[in-house]
């Protein structure tokens, strides 16, 4: 057990600050903006440390108000969650810098509001990577849900109702899990993470704990947004503020991954997974659908809001790939692609976001010369775009290239065939965007109403410093990834996989 | 297990009534998010699926000739743990209220925004009015 304050800090500084901010707002609204931004400073830079400290020594436990676990709630960093939570921490705050821009523009009457609900998000999606309890992982869960249909709903058009939809989705993938642990508690009298990894491995044949991980991998797909249970996602994040959509859009569905992982190898050991692996096996064919299904609907679209929402959904595919190959390699290039697929995400849908506030062109015919008039911000797409597609110095290639590994080690041919395939998709629907962006006239689609791109307008620096950085932090820790699999993730994958 | 060779006995299903229960509930639930077009009707179906979690919970932690898990109640001498109802599954559930109330509450503003901006509730007509 550690005494340092940086775990406790992670959560605590965001959570009290955004209770702070709405009182703050109230008497200088200016004053929000810096506030919001040093809350996740200090939490990005616990996390730094948190990691550095895990590096050297080894998983931290740290027991919230000195109760000793299986009683008190603890909160555990191994190496990954460490890592999870330092993605998570440095991408919310880049999103944070970015909203200036947005908040300003559209509501800055309710700029106080918009924060407090933004830190929520945040606190809520660290709060679920930091906790090793079963219940308390709920309540982290359902905050950040609750937090992320208010901010979906204030979007434009149909906003309020596929955040309604997508509120009816969230609840019965939060109750699924509630359910899980209530099965598991039922059996083990337990809520502890590794409390339960040390109960249940004699009582794996039993009906109730074969129950609870159906539910548990259920709930989690609809929280993550896998294939079948996929339908919420499109709306919401297409409908939502920009600023909203590169915050939830890379994390949301990249924690839900993470609480799979925690839930497969460790509430349930590696050894569960071998035992039965025909969930695994289902795993991995439903993600198999995931990438095509997600590839193939991108390719249908004209709204490039939208259009990235579909690559989201192939992306979960791939990630949800490498939990169910169930082998160093492939879990290797999930957590991994935890990390490059955030970074892919959240400079997407920052690029839609600086494009549509700028100009408020949605649909992808609209974006024919904008390189004169947005260069950096069409230069980060390019960056990003090649690293969705897979082309080597950019991290995506790694990731995938793990993934591929992995689907070789465990003798899946499909889902190796489909990874190649899928990046020969990918690279059919970037280009066609990049052709409209730099070698098309305005002219050459008649029926829209003349778009000219004149003069040098770019977004503004708030917006187009997080891009260049992610753009930065996609090519550098591409080239880094031998490293961080070296140092960080391979401690991360369980034992005996 | 004995089920296969007897079919359903009334006593295996009356002895785990309260399972029963919570699925009967939750399904009621479930059907009214899924089956009903008025989104106030979805909100109140997914208001029963969550109450009947809670009461699967509750449930759970009850003990019979328990009584409530305080030292000064049950019959004295040393404390006897099957004397008392488990209080965990039901201070879970306090938490878990306060999720639902909180989630009712959002739910109940996102139907005014969307009465406000389509001048409907029921489903079928904002997907018309939508298209």
């Amino acid at each position: 057990m550690t005494t340092s304050p940086y775990p406790i800090l992670i959560i605590l500084v965001p959570l009290m600050t955004s209770f702070l901010i709405p009182l703050v707002g109230w008497w200088r609204r200016s004053l929000c903006y810096p506030l919001i931004l040093a809350a996740l400073t200090v939490s990005a830079f616990s996390s730094l440390i948190i990691l550095q400290m895990v590096m050297e020594q080894g998983t931290i436990h740290y027991h919230l108000g000195n109760w000793d676990p299986p009683w008190g709630i603890e909160y555990v960093f191994d190496h990954l969650n460490a890592f999870v939570a330092v993605i998570v921490s440095l991408t919310s705050l880049l999103i944070g810098i970015s909203s200036k821009s947005l908040v300003e523009r559209s509501f800055s009457k309710k700029a106080a509001f918009f924060y407090c609900l933004f830190l929520l998000q945040a606190t809520g999606l660290l709060g679920i990577v930091v906790t090793g309890d079963a219940f308390n992982l709920y309540v982290f869960l359902e905050i950040a849900s609750l937090a992320g249909y208010t901010l979906i709903a204030i979007g434009d058009d149909g906003a309020p109702f596929a955040s309604f939809n997508y509120m009816l989705y969230g609840t019965v993938g939060a109750c699924f899990y509630l359910l899980g642990v209530g099965y598991l508690y039922i059996v083990t009298g337990s809520l502890n993470m590794a409390d339960l990894a040390k109960l249940l491995p004699p009582l794996y044949q039993s009906k109730p704990v074969l129950i609870a991980f159906a539910f548990f991998i259920v709930g989690v797909a609809i929280k993550m947004a896998l294939f079948p249970l996929h339908v919420w996602l499109p709306d919401a994040y297409t409908y939502a503020p920009s600023a909203v959509s590169a915050l939830i859009a890379p994390l949301t569905t990249k924690v839900g991954v993470y609480v799979a992982i925690r839930i497969m190898y460790t509430i349930f050991t590696p050894s569960f997974v071998k035992e039965f692996s025909s969930a695994t096996t289902l795993l991995s064919w439903v993600s198999i659908f995931a990438i095509l299904f997600g590839c193939i609907w991108a390719l249908a679209q004209t709204d490039l809001k939208r259009m990235f929402a579909y690559v989201l959904v192939a992306e979960i595919g791939y990630l949800a790939l490498g939990i169910g190959l169930a082998n160093r390699n492939g879990l290797t290039g999930t957590v991994l692609h935890i990390m490059n697929d955030t970074m892919m995400m959240a400079s997407l849908f920052l690029v839609a976001g600086a494009v549509v506030t700028k100009t408020g062109f949605r649909r992808i015919d609209q974006w024919s010369g904008l390189h004169k008039k947005m260069p950096l911000t069409m230069a980060v797409f390019v960056v990003t775009a090649l690293s969705v597609i897979g082309i080597p110095p950019m991290c995506g290639f790694f990731s995938k290239w793990y993934l591929l590994l992995g689907a070789i080690n465990a003798r899946q041919w499909v889902a190796a065939a489909v990874l190649l395939g899928s990046s020969l998709v990918n690279a059919i629907l970037f280009f066609r965007v990049i052709e409209v962006i730099y070698f098309r006239r305005p002219a050459e689609f008649p029926n829209q109403d003349r778009v000219q791109h004149e003069g040098f307008e770019e977004a503004p620096w708030s917006l187009l410093i997080p891009m260049l950085l992610f753009a930065a932090g996609i090519v550098s820790l591409g080239l880094l990834s031998g490293k961080i699999v070296s140092g960080i993730i391979q401690f991360a994958i369980p034992e005996g996989l | 297990m004995k089920i296969k060779e007897k079919g359903l006995p009334l006593e295996w299903i009356v002895s785990k009534y309260n399972y029963w229960i919570y699925i009967f509930l939750m399904m009621i639930g479930f059907y009214a998010m899924i089956g009903k077009k008025n989104l106030v009707k979805k909100v109140i179906g997914m208001n029963i699926f969550q109450t009947s979690i809670i009461l699967y919970f509750i449930s759970i932690g009850s003990k019979k000739g328990s009584t409530i898990p305080i030292a000064e109640h049950a019959a004295g001498g040393p404390i006897q743990a099957i004397q008392y109802i488990n209080p965990v599954p039901h201070v879970l559930m306090l938490t878990a209220i306060v999720v639902m109330v909180s989630t009712f509450g959002v739910a109940m503003a996102l139907l005014i925004m969307i009465y406000r901006r389509y001048q409907t509730i029921e489903e079928d007509e904002i997907l018309r009015l939508r298209r």
